[in-house]
């Protein structure tokens, strides 16, 4: 895994884990990897991925099973996207904003660029 | 725990003192990062801990048990791998026969697991071994032997690409909350993302110990575009995407990735970097 150079490891870590959930990976009521063997698949320190852990429990998107391990919580996609979309008006939209002003784009233009995306 | 109290130490007379009233505790079941340029003594300190080297007022022990003594309840617990060192030319079987007897949690288990994941046959002959390979097989060992403390001195110096990463997995595996591991490097990509805590030596001194944690919250670490303001910067480096930047955190704490190699240039020329560090929040 490639990390980027500014985002905290430990939130790449629960992206990485809320997009291979998304992506259908680990299904609901599945048990994902241990802190242990997903630190060794990514090379990182135990303790970062317990941070990663602890935020995706604290979210609902995974819940323990005395003994057995971490799963993936019954309504875990639909909290991730909510998660996600909430990220897009908060962070993404604002800088899209940004560089929409920067380089004069009309709302017409904008519309009709989205428009080609959805149907190619 | 590691408690150096008040040392003093230098080779010789002729010789600058590598340590004057140097002060650091380790705590137990963590990574460390230990940096500094060539000659801030390092490995110096790898040696003085595990009683290789001792200062006259016998001034580091482990667990309350002064190093020097060397006595084998400390010895048991304790693993070094210098930068350089002799095999014996016996097989690798051969060998662990003959020392394992002197780590009582030694895992014949751990030691195969981490020879396959270096690609190193658990029949290899210590003999005929390139620097990189005969390195994989004693840190192999130095895993298995299990020891409370592990102290690697420039453990990935000699690697080749591939067994850099290997070098981050089994470190990553064997970890436990009851081992301390000391990883002294200057190549601080390949140790970056495995550990809890850095301690940063500069000429005899200690210039930083601090928990990756606590500079996460007290620094950000960022590329800005050309351009952008600068004024909050505690020090900046241009790049190929923009400028790097280390700045206060400002109530963004934890929101960036500590850059080790960012943090120790910065460091080691802007004062106020080890201020805003160690001031109490």
């Amino acid at each position: 895994m490639n990390f980027r150079e500014t985002c905290p490891i430990y939130l790449q870590i629960s992206d990485r884990l809320m997009d291979e959930i998304l992506a259908g990976k680990y299904a609901p009521d599945e048990r994902i990897p241990g802190v242990r063997d997903y630190s060794v698949l990514l090379q990182v320190n135990v303790n970062t991925t317990t941070k990663a852990f602890d935020q995706l429990r604290q979210r609902g998107i995974i819940y323990d099973k005395r003994g057995l391990g971490c799963f993936v919580s019954p309504d875990a996609i639909q909290r991730i996207l909510s998660i996600r979309r909430d990220a897009f008006f908060n962070e993404w939209i604002p800088d899209i904003a940004q560089a929409i002003r920067q380089l004069g784009i009309t709302t017409d233009e904008l519309l009709s660029h989205l428009e080609q995306c959805n149907e190619a | 725990m590691i408690s150096i109290n008040h040392l003093n130490f230098r080779y010789n007379f002729h010789r600058p003192p590598v340590f004057t009233d140097f002060s650091l505790e380790i705590g137990d079941g963590q990574i460390i990062g230990l940096l500094g340029k060539n000659g801030t003594g390092k490995s110096t300190l790898l040696y003085l801990i595990c009683g290789l080297l001792y200062d006259k007022k016998h001034s580091v022990s482990i667990d309350g048990i002064p190093s020097h003594e060397r006595r084998p309840e400390t010895l048991q617990r304790l693993f070094i791998v210098p930068e350089e060192f002799e095999l014996p030319p016996i097989s690798i079987r051969q060998y662990a026969k003959t020392h394992s007897g002197f780590y009582p949690n030694f895992s014949e288990k751990v030691l195969e697991d981490t020879l396959r994941e270096f690609e190193l046959s658990p029949d290899i002959h210590l003999g005929s071994l390139s620097m990189g390979q005969k390195k994989k097989a004693y840190i192999s060992f130095a895993l298995a032997a299990q020891t409370d403390y592990l102290l690697l001195d420039e453990p990935t110096n000699g690697l080749d690409i591939p067994s850099k990463s290997q070098f981050r997995k089994v470190v990553a595996s064997q970890m436990t909350e009851q081992r301390t591991i000391i990883i002294s490097t200057h190549q601080v990509h390949d140790v970056e993302m495995l550990t809890d805590r850095v301690v940063l030596l500069a000429e005899d001194r200690l210039l930083l110990d601090a928990s990756l944690n606590d500079i996460a919250e007290r620094l950000r670490f960022e590329v800005r575009p050309v351009g952008a303001d600068l004024s909050d910067a505690l020090y900046i480096e241009p790049s190929i995407a923009g400028t790097l930047v280390v700045a206060p955190a400002n109530g963004f704490s934890d929101t960036t990735t500590v850059n080790l190699e960012l943090l120790f240039n910065a460091l080691t020329q802007n004062p106020e970097v080890v201020k805003t560090l160690t001031q109490p929040s």
